[in-house]
């Protein structure tokens, strides 16, 4: 029979203190208070919807670490490194396949979770003092997944990556008095090229996800320092 | 291990009478016990200088009747008061004694061999009173970390089923000089691009999505409805249910019933012209 204590040496003593530590002690269960509302304990109440999306951001951190190993945004004609790289990945990488499909599905996930996260605590009146700033910041790091998102769909240089991003980047250029220069900025260039995958790689595994970690933590600290999750309604 | 202890009986009886429990009666009668033994040894080893002690507090008391101790009562307690404790008259002695010579007022000369600190003085306004409702709440281990765990187990699973079994697109190379027909943005911005059928690219896709952040970012400060409940707060909910739906009719038309030129199709009758 399985014994829960039994992977504690000396056996552990459910008491208040021992599960007041298990939560002060380990610096991502810190992210916890000790104690928490009997209610916000409903599935049904949070869905879990925040919790998973920074599991999906944690996850996809780490498959996009895995595949920085084996790629290189390298593109431009008759050197097209990240293209002849991706296909490796999906060939000849042990497990690359599936950390690949992975780190797409988490990502088209998150954006799903982060959207839902936003509808539940709208529908919670949740966003209201003392939590209106937190919602602000919710509202960047939605902003922040969408481009972590949109940034990553240039990667494999393929044609459904470079004609989305086409798509995408023409509505850009349409923004008034400094359309133009923030296309030109974000491409590079006129036009989609080599520079633009350059560019948005460092967006996507450097810029964007510091940015978003910066905004991640103001959130957590917003909620601890804010009185927790929302009372009922 | 049997008592080593013995029980004061009669003590034990009266309490059992006066209706407390037999642990409480059992402990109290023991500690009687102890107690009569004590005064038991005591009287034994000094039975001269007890008696002594016994009378003087009574002939005080006599003497300083305002103190509110009666000489007859001071008689009497001083019976049954078992050793080692102060009597009554004993006790009013002593703090008349403390009081100081005048017997009034109290003495705040500070004796040499009895010193103290004073530490703080806190006017009661200084004091706050903090008034919050006790929350209902439960540790966080293992309550909510069973629940988040499980959670997390559950998506990992969908992740990695549905990650084993269905590949994302991945097209031919990239080619500047060959437009695929539809060719479509990711999925979560064909809202925007649907929206472009209707509306010039600057509506489209700079106005509609600019104004529309930026008034879902100001909505706590537009909102000063202080209610969380849906009840009173019909208007909210309306108004965002009515953006939530657009906007999913929108991507989601976009997704299925756009075809080649983003041009109306019913999805079921000329293929599916969706990636992810």
């Amino acid at each position: 029979m399985f014994r829960p204590g039994s992977i504690y040496r000396r056996g552990y003593r459910d008491t208040s203190r021992d599960r007041a530590l298990a939560a002060m002690n380990n610096v991502l269960y810190h992210l916890h208070p000790v104690k928490v509302k009997r209610h916000g304990l409903k599935l049904t109440y949070t869905y879990c919807l925040g919790g998973l999306s920074f599991f999906l951001f944690v996850g996809l951190t780490i498959t996009g670490i895995f595949l920085m190993f084996f790629y290189r945004p390298t593109a431009g004609p008759g050197q097209e490194l990240a293209y002849l790289d991706m296909r490796d990945i999906i060939a000849n990488v042990t497990f690359g396949q599936l950390v690949r499909n992975l780190h797409r599905w988490a990502a088209h996930l998150m954006v799903f979770t982060v959207f839902l996260h936003m509808a539940r605590v709208f529908y919670h009146g949740a966003y209201k003092p003392p939590r209106e700033f937190n919602w602000v910041v919710g509202i960047m790091l939605l902003q922040l997944t969408l481009l972590l998102s949109f940034t990553g769909y240039l990667l494999p240089w393929d044609q459904l990556a470079i004609w989305a991003v086409q798509v995408g980047t023409s509505m850009m250029g349409y923004t008034p008095v400094f359309g133009r220069q923030v296309q030109f900025v974000l491409l590079g260039g006129v036009e989609i090229g080599p520079n633009t995958l350059l560019r948005w790689y460092v967006l996507h595994v450097l810029f964007l996800p510091f940015i978003l970690v910066l905004f991640l933590a103001v959130h957590f600290w917003r909620i601890r320092k804010d009185g927790g999750i929302s009372g009922p309604l | 291990m049997s008592e080593q202890v013995e029980i004061d009986q009669e003590t034990y009886d009266r309490l059992i009478a006066e209706g407390k429990s037999e642990r409480i009666a059992r402990a109290k009668a023991k500690a009687a016990a102890v107690r009569k033994a004590k005064a038991q040894g005591r009287e034994e080893a000094g039975a001269a200088d007890e008696g002594a002690a016994r009378k003087e507090p009574a002939e005080a008391a006599v003497g300083d009747g305002e103190e509110g101790v009666p000489a007859t009562k001071a008689a009497t307690a001083t019976e049954e008061v078992p050793a080692g404790r102060l009597t009554p008259a004993q006790r009013a002695a002593r703090v008349a004694a403390a009081l100081g010579p005048d017997g009034g007022g109290p003495n705040l000369q500070t004796r040499e061999d009895h010193t103290h600190r004073l530490l703080a003085m806190i006017p009661p306004e200084g004091i706050q009173q903090v008034q919050s409702k006790q929350a209902d709440k439960v540790y966080t281990w293992p309550h909510l970390f069973a629940v988040e765990f499980v959670s997390l187990l559950a998506v990992s699973a969908l992740l990695l089923v549905v990650s084993y079994f269905l590949d994302p697109t991945f097209r031919a190379l990239a080619n500047p000089n060959l437009t695929p027909n539809p060719s479509k943005a990711p999925w979560y911005f064909l809202g925007l691009q649907e929206l472009l059928r209707y509306f010039h690219p600057m509506v489209a896709g700079v106005t509609i999505p600019g104004v529309g952040l930026i008034v879902l970012g100001a909505t706590p400060y537009l909102d000063r409805n202080p209610s969380m409940h849906p009840e009173y707060r019909k208007f909210a909910a309306m108004a965002f249910t009515f953006f939530m739906v657009m906007w999913t009719w929108l991507v989601v038309f976009g997704s299925f019933f756009r075809g080649p030129g983003f041009n109306f199709i019913w999805p079921w009758l000329d293929g599916l012209y969706f990636e992810m």
